[in-house]
This record gives C-alpha cells, structure tokens and sequence, in this order.
C-alpha cells in the first residue's frame, strides 16, 4: 500500500515538472509558444471544449466510428476465419491473396474510401474495418486450429453435429483468442477512425485536429491530441474490465 | 451371460506414411474382440501396440481400414451413440463450467438446458463433487477433473463404456480411490466396459476378463484370462489375494514377453 501511495507521488510528480518545464520554456519566445504550444493555453482550450459542450459531438463521432469499425471487423473476422480454418483447400488458395491484404499499407486506402463512402462515418469504419479484420482474422484463424483434438474427439462422442461442433467448440476457443486481442483490434478501430477523420471529414476529434493544424493553431492540436490520449485509456480500461468478466474460465497467467 | 455388447471382427489400422520417405504404418491387425453386455474387460499391452487405436475404432472415432464392428448386433457406421468415451488426456471443455460440461452432452442431444443441469448437478454429487459445479476445469484438481469427466459421460447413459488410461495422470492414492468409485458406480447398472490401461494391476483389479494385446506394430490380441476374484472387490485389499498373485503371475509371464520385444524394437527405432 506505501509502496503504490509512493508510485503514484512519483508519477504526479514527474508529470508536475513537465508541465511546468514546458509552460517556462514556452514563454520564453514568440516562436517556442508556436512551436511548442503552452500547456495553460491548453489546459484552457479542452475546459472550453468540455464548458461549452462543443466537443461532446465530436467525441461521440469517434467513438461511433471506433465501435462500428470494431464490430463489423470483428463480424467478417469470424465469419472469414471460421470458413477458411475449416476448410483447408479455400485457405490453401486463398493464402497469398491474404497476405499480399496484410502486407499492404492500408493507411492508404483512406482516400479511396472517401471517394466510396463520402466524408460522413462511413469512409472512416471502412477504413477501421480493414485494420481491425486482419488482427482478429488471424486469431480466429489460430484459436480454430488451437482447439485439441482430444476436445473435439470428446465433443463428437458427446453427441454434436458439425453444425453443434461449430457452435459449442470452434466458436468459443476463436472467441478466447479474440478476446485477447481485443486491446490491439479496438486500438486499431480507434487508429482507423482518427486517421480517416484527419485525412478528410466534417466531424470528430481528427477533424479538429485538422481543423487547427490549417490555422497553425499548435494548442488545438495538442488539446485534440490529449483528448484522443485520455479517451484511448479509458476505452482501454473499459476493454480490461470486459475481458476479465469474459475469460473468468481462463487460467491467471502468472 | 447374455448377448454381446461390442464385437471387433478382423479390425485392421493402417495409417498413411507420415512422410514420403516412411512407410505406412500398420498399428492394428486382424484384431478380434468381444465384449459381453455387462462385462469389464481390461486391454493390456506394451506402450504404443495400439491398445487407444482399438478403442477410437470401437468408438466410431477411427475408421478402420478393414474388418467390421457390432453394436449389439447392429453393424456401426459413424460415432457409436451407445457408447461413453473417456478420454486419458484432459477431454474437458475449459470454457464451461464443471456443471456445463456434464449437461453438454445432454443439451447436445437436446434435453432442455434447465433440466440438463439439474441433472448435471445429480450426477456431480454422485461422484462426490457437489458444490463444485460453478467452477471452471482449471480450478479443480486433476482426480476432480476425472470424476467431472466421468459424470459428462456417465450423465447420458451409455450401455458401453469405453476408457483409455482415465487414470494413468492421477498419483497412486487418489488412483484408488477412483478406481473404487468407478466399481461402485459400475456395480449399479453394470454397463459393458472396455477399459484400457498400461497397468496390469489395474486390469486384474477392476475387470472381469483381461486381453493381452501382443506389442506393436500389427498387434493383435494374444491371450485372454478370466479373473475369477468376487466382487464387490477393494483394489487396494485386492493386491494380496492369492488369486490376485495367481493370475498376476499367469498374464505376467506373456505381456513379460511382449513388453521386452516392444522395448527390443523401440531401442532399434
């Protein structure tokens, strides 16, 4: 207990003396406050943000970007891990084209996608979908061939079907392993949902980012950037409390 | 003794060569067996002569490459839906509960899930796990994964139970001690066992008639004893009957011979 009082006076005290480090250092010059932007001016934009509601809607904008991307990733994820684990020609065949997929810098399919779907939420779940696909692809694909054959030889003499099988084994052991992946998959979501909205959008924290960015308006962007940073952790956390109540059934790692 | 539970007729495994370099391996061949309704047989044999191959085949599991099976008469095509299989590894499902896995097989075959786990949690309580139907198999111990094991196959009534090694992981006492639950439950309806195990104590102990099977590969079964000890019977007051010793001595001296020629071939593997 002393030990975490004393962490956690550390940390506070670290963050204490950047701030006031950066606020000095930033008042020492025109160009530093450019450059560097000042954290008080800062600190003043977000409680102008959260007085004046402004950016309630915004961050509601993110944030439905983020789950639809996670959600719909996660959809064809399941659905395209499960059809190619368990047949092994279509993945034989497939293979090379999932690859070359995954390989390719998808960032950059962002303005093909506005073109798509226009500027509204949707070119930004398209592109969150293509990020969050691959990772929980892939850990579908694995938590299918993970499943032992002792399990399964025990679920077959228990009396299930293919289809029971699917239902009661496959699908459970994919879903451990996508819930693992949960904290990478929905940080991907969020990327997807950030990065679509910066490169093209009428709403969002990306978009005020951008928005200030076009004005050099560095302690806007520093503002949108810290929101992004407290909004990214506390969805982490959310995921850390969800996914201990998933997996009570799992082993504690030690 | 009434009809025949399970009858292997010239069962014959030949897996395919693992690599283009090896040869197809023949695990199994020309192997007779019969089980009576009612009797526990015991397979014994050297390690690897393919005592589990027989028993995936009796199970539906395996397809064998030539020769037939009976289920009471009824030639098997598919799984073998009277028989109850128990695993030697671990066969549980670890993202339910001790109770959703003894109701699994019942809600499998589409008894409602309220009424599977009322019976689930009978049959927990028979196997002396009352209470612990809410715990997950990683929270339980290896003799109290056995007996979840053993109530998840015993919940649907099997007519046939099959058993590979379902003790061989468990230390010598909590072994006994299921070995004795095992014959108690078994004494009430007296299903047909095929128990297969490395350990001929626990053949002579638990079974009525203990199959030798000869060492791999293409084992077959070699020889055949009654064991005439009364039941109920106590596996660990059994060990030093004289009848014990008698046909201990007797199996002893042909699985003797069949273990010494598997360690033979092993070492020349």
């Amino acid at each position: 207990m002393a030990l975490r009082v004393k962490i956690w006076a550390w940390r506070i005290a670290c963050l204490a003396v950047i701030i006031v480090l950066w606020q000095i250092a930033s008042e020492q010059s025109t160009l530093m406050k450019f450059l560097f932007g000042a954290p008080i001016a800062i600190a003043g934009r977000l409680w102008a943000w959260w007085t004046s509601g402004v950016i309630y809607r915004h961050l509601g904008i993110t944030l439905i970007e983020t789950l639809l991307s996670f959600a719909i990733g996660c959809g064809l994820a399941l659905i395209l891990g499960l059809w190619l684990a368990l047949n092994n020609l279509l993945a034989a065949v497939l293979d090379p084209f999932i690859k070359a997929a995954n390989s390719m810098p998808r960032l950059i399919l962002a303005p093909i996608f506005a073109v798509w779907f226009g500027l509204g939420i949707w070119s930004k779940v398209a592109l969150g979908v293509t990020l969050v696909f691959f990772v929980v692809f892939f850990n579908v694909y694995q938590g299918i061939k993970d499943v032992s054959p002792v399990v399964l030889a025990n679920a077959r003499m228990l009396g299930a079907s293919r289809r029971q099988l699917i239902h009661r084994v496959y699908i459970p052991s994919a879903l451990t392993w996508v819930f693992s992946s949960l904290h990478v998959s929905v940080g991907m979501a969020f990327v997807g949902a950030v990065i679509g909205e910066y490169l093209g959008s009428a709403a969002g924290v990306g978009y005020l980012i951008l928005q200030a960015e076009g004005t050099f308006d560095i302690d806007t962007v520093l503002a949108g950037i810290i929101m992004l940073t407290i909004f990214a952790l506390i969805l982490d956390t959310v995921i850390t409390l969800i996914e201990g109540s998933l997996l009570v059934w799992r082993p504690k790692q030690n | 003794m009434a009809g025949q539970a399970l009858v292997l007729r010239d069962i014959t495994c030949t897996f395919p060569p693992s690599s283009a370099s090896a040869a197809a391996y023949t695990a199994v061949s020309g192997a007779a067996l019969a089980l009576g309704e009612g009797e526990f047989v015991a397979i014994v044999g050297p390690t690897g002569c393919g005592k589990s191959t027989l028993l995936n085949v009796a199970a539906g599991l395996l397809q064998p490459s030539a020769g037939e099976i009976l289920v009471f008469g009824a030639r098997l095509a598919g799984i073998n839906r009277r028989a109850g299989y128990m695993f030697q590894q671990d066969a549980l499902l670890p993202w339910l509960t001790a109770r959703g896995n003894v109701a699994l097989g019942l809600e499998l075959r589409g008894t409602a899930k309220r009424e599977a786990a009322e019976r689930a949690d009978q049959w927990l309580a028979r196997v002396g796990l009352s209470g612990a139907g809410d715990r997950y198999p990683h929270q339980l111990s290896g003799g109290m994964k056995k007996r979840v094991a053993l109530a998840q196959v015993l919940v649907l009534g099997p007519e046939i139970l099959l058993m590979d090694e379902p003790f061989s992981a468990l230390d010598i006492q909590t072994r006994q001690l299921m070995e004795n639950e095992l014959l108690d439950i078994w004494s009430a309806d007296r299903k047909s066992v095929f128990f297969v195990t490395h350990d001929l104590e626990e053949a002579i102990s638990l079974a009525d008639r203990v199959v030798v099977l000869s060492s791999g590969p293409a084992s077959r079964p070699i020889a055949d004893f009654p064991v005439d000890i009364p039941r109920p019977r106590d596996v660990t007051e059994i060990v030093q009957s004289p009848r014990y010793l008698d046909v201990h001595r007797r199996i002893w001296e042909i699985l003797k011979k069949e273990v010494l020629k598997g360690y033979a071939q092993g070492k020349v593997a």
